[in-house]
């Protein structure tokens, strides 16, 4: 029951991960596919998290943390390169 | 037993709201809409699974570490969604056909980059480069 209940969880976040990928290859301008990146990179933390309570691994929090720190740095650096590129 | 329902249920709200950001990300008519779903659903599913997983581990230190990403999360989310939007306002990204007031139109001069309260005469004004870029989207609307 409980494993059935963990596969439900990865599959439903596969589904978003599915859906944000396919608004990074068809978005039809830049900034469409630096926030589908953005939000594929909070989805990863959350896979990485969910992974992380179910083998008991604590270690893994701190992959999220990392996680997040440089998808926060990455959606800076596009913002400014999309506002001084012309 | 109680504790591990706690866990299960948040884990599982916060797959489908990180779902559901998935879905608006996808759905959703232009960047700005787009970007509202992602920013604020991404942000709470993420929230929500990090405090599943304290309570999962039930550790001081495990404890402070998710309390710490969860503040940075909800500090850098609208911060880089501010930045974000306003680039592609400024690139001249344009709004969905359905919007009723666009207040930061004619208000940003070129040259400077910057935000005037004056109207901003039209040879210093980003190009609104619609007719460049084709809107080749299927899932648009």
């Amino acid at each position: 029951m409980s494993e059935l209940i963990w596969n439900l969880i990865l599959l439903i976040l596969s589904a978003g991960l599915v859906f944000a990928f396919i608004r990074l290859a068809r978005g039809p301008y830049l900034p469409d596919r630096v926030i589908a990146l953005d939000l594929i990179s909070i989805l990863a933390m959350g896979f990485i998290l969910v992974y992380a309570v179910r083998f008991n691994q604590p270690s893994f929090l701190d992959v999220a943390i990392i996680l997040a720190i440089i998808s926060f740095l990455g959606t800076v650096a596009f913002a400014y390169y999309i506002e001084r590129r012309w | 037993m109680l504790r591990e329902i706690v866990v299960i249920v948040l884990i599982f709200g916060g797959a489908i709201f990180m779902a559901l950001a998935g879905l608006g990300m996808l759905r959703m008519p232009d960047l700005f809409l787009r970007m509202s779903s992602s920013a604020k659903a991404g942000t709470l599913g993420a929230g929500l699974i990090l405090l599943g997983a304290a309570i999962h581990f039930n550790d001081f230190g495990i404890y402070t570490r998710a309390f710490a990403i969860i503040v940075f999360l909800m500090l850098t989310a609208p911060v880089a969604a501010h930045m974000i939007g306003r680039a592609a306002h400024f690139d001249g990204v344009p709004l969905w056909k359905g919007t009723v007031q666009d207040d930061l139109k004619g208000h940003y001069r070129a040259s400077t980059h910057a935000l005037e309260t004056n109207s901003i005469p039209d040879n210093d004004r980003p190009a609104t480069d619609e007719d460049e870029i084709p809107d080749n989207s299927e899932f648009d609307r």
